[in-house]
């Protein structure tokens, strides 16, 4: 939401650099999680639109694409030694780390983008995911905070990707976003943003919803909706795969 | 060939998991355990969250034991009254169980909780087994020495005595059901049957004649492990209907080649070679515990 009214009020405030804006969308916008889903590929393409010649000595162009997921509270807990092993002791509660988050940008972000702004817009995983102040004990957060992008960047769902984007003569540019098979349920946004010296000029975002479907949705929602149907399901399977099987066998035996 | 379990939410190689459920299957029939206290560690070694890992497993056994007690029916070697004593104490250890694992799967412990149990109950039974078996060994070389005649024990002095005419015994109802409660403290901890426990202790605290101890522990831990998956199912919901028919369907098929295994091995070797491997799988899991760990955090999901 904060995000939102940022870029709201930035928008606003900065109408003489809209000279430019962006237009934006994407190969598919629903991406279905089904038994033998094993991650999917996202085209992100757009050109960018321009009502008035550039004034001389604008800066060269600069893209940015954002892909994130759903923002998640999660708990960080770090091991200590403790009567002779490890334990889970410290934790911490990180109240909006996206649970997928990937950066496609035409040069390295710090190179391209003024402080403020890579702040304000959430733009790199140091800024995507941060402590929320109140839940701040300790002066260690940054550890946690940092063990969340190491971990999650191990695992495929957090990336930063310096030159990902083909940028073809200053209007058209495309990037090829991999979404790994490890990817939760939830409303994903890609956002767009245009750079010149090393400010904002135009944003976009678009929306992806992605969805367990089949028999995963199935599932799910019955584990949750009514978990004793579930369970007993559950047990109907076992006793029928062991009476299966013993049958089987019995007859191949003859 | 990727495929994305639904409640675990991770995506795991479909036929790792069923060579797992036949490998663990072959060694479970060959030795006559239900196989639960290997593949519970494996799953959760290969990424499977540890709450999804020992519910699943509930829900695995409960295939494998009735499999297993199907056969013990036709042979007539299930105690079945002594059978549902221990039933009942079981479901009262599995009811306590899982609010022991909900407790601390709200606090994080539960890996802490699942890996101790492990090496404690992996390193006692897996020693004993091991000990015994090499003295076993020993004797079989010196003939002559007959067996011990089984004497008189404390629980012969509990009051509550009750006749069960398949084991042959007139004893206190006391034991059986506090053995039943620990197993089903284990079944809902640990993800297993239990049968590792319950069977030495038939044999060696009740007296149970052993034709009728397997099949009769198969037969509680049927009833408890379906106990558990329901409970974890509806409080917990982390049993997955996808990773167990996967495993079950590799188990199953196991574990009929592994029975046919284990009639061609001697009996004190079968049970060394357990002893050795039940040793293996504590030696690795107390490693985890006292070596420094590669990745110090672990995210878990917040709030209460």
């Amino acid at each position: 939401m904060l995000r939102i009214i940022i870029a709201a009020t930035l928008w606003i405030a900065t109408p003489l650099l809209a000279q430019e804006s962006v237009v934006v969308d994407l190969s598919q916008n629903k991406v279905e999680i089904t038994t033998t889903f094993s991650g999917s590929n996202i085209f992100v393409f757009g050109a960018v639109k321009r009502d008035t010649p550039l004034p001389a000595g604008t800066g060269p162009l600069d893209v940015a694409i954002v892909v994130e997921g759903p923002l998640e509270t999660v708990t960080v807990r770090k091991k200590e030694k403790k009567f002779g092993i490890w334990v889970n002791a410290e934790a911490i509660e990180i109240q909006e780390a996206p649970s997928f988050f990937t950066i496609a940008t035409t040069r390295p972000l710090s190179e391209m983008l003024n402080e403020g702004d890579l702040r304000d817009y959430a733009i790199g995983l140091n800024y995507a995911v941060r402590p929320q102040p109140q839940s701040i004990t300790n002066a260690d957060t940054e550890s946690f905070s940092e063990a969340i992008i190491r971990i999650r960047t191990d695992n495929g769902l957090y990336s930063e990707r310096v030159g990902l984007i083909n940028l073809t003569e200053d209007t058209l540019f495309e990037a090829d976003i991999r979404l790994p098979a490890n990817l939760v349920e939830g409303d994903y946004t890609a956002r767009v943003y245009l750079v010149r010296d090393k400010n904002i000029v135009a944003d976009a975002s678009v929306g992806i919803v992605v969805r367990k479907a089949g028999l995963e949705a199935w599932l799910y929602n019955l584990s949750r909706e009514n978990a004793l149907l579930y369970g007993l399901l559950s047990i109907l399977v076992a006793l029928a795969a062991g009476y299966g099987a013993s049958e089987i066998f019995r007859r191949l035996r003859r | 060939m990727l495929i994305y379990l639904p409640i675990a939410e991770v995506s795991v190689n479909m036929f790792v998991l069923l060579g797992l459920g036949g490998l663990v299957g072959m060694l479970s029939g060959i030795f006559g355990v239900g196989g639960g206290f290997l593949m519970t560690p494996i799953l959760i070694m290969i990424g499977i969250p540890p709450a999804v890992a020992v519910a699943t497993e509930a829900n695995q056994i409960v295939a494998s034991s009735f499999s297993g007690v199907l056969a013990h029916f036709k042979r007539m070697t299930v105690d079945i009254k002594m059978g549902v004593v221990l039933l009942i104490g079981g479901l009262v250890g599995a009811t306590v169980g899982v609010e022991i694992f909900k407790y601390l799967k709200s606090i994080g412990q539960v890996e802490l909780l699942v890996t101790l149990s492990y090496v404690v109950f992996l390193g006692l039974i897996g020693g004993l087994m091991f000990i015994e078996s090499l003295n076993a060994i020993r004797k079989s070389k010196k003939p002559g020495v007959l067996p011990k005649k089984r004497r008189h024990n404390w629980i012969h002095g509990l009051p509550f005595k009750m006749r069960f005419r398949t084991s042959g015994l007139y004893i206190s109802v006391i034991p059986p059901l506090l053995v039943g409660v620990v197993v089903g403290i284990l079944a809902a901890i640990m993800g297993v049957g239990g049968g590792f426990i319950m069977v030495p202790a038939m044999i060696y605290m009740l007296g149970m004649p052993t034709k009728v101890v397997v099949g009769t522990s198969l037969f509680q831990i049927m009833f408890v492990t379906a106990y558990t998956t329901l409970s974890h199912a509806m409080q917990n919901f982390t049993v997955d209907a996808i990773l167990a028919l996967l495993l079950l369907t590799g188990g199953v098929i196991g574990a009929q080649i592994g029975t046919r295994i284990g009639v061609k091995l001697k009996a004190e070797q079968l049970r060394i070679l357990l002893a050795i491997m039940v040793l293996a799988m504590c030696f690795k899991l107390a490693l985890d515990l006292l070596l420094v760990p590669s990745e110090l955090f672990s995210i878990g999901a917040g709030g209460k």
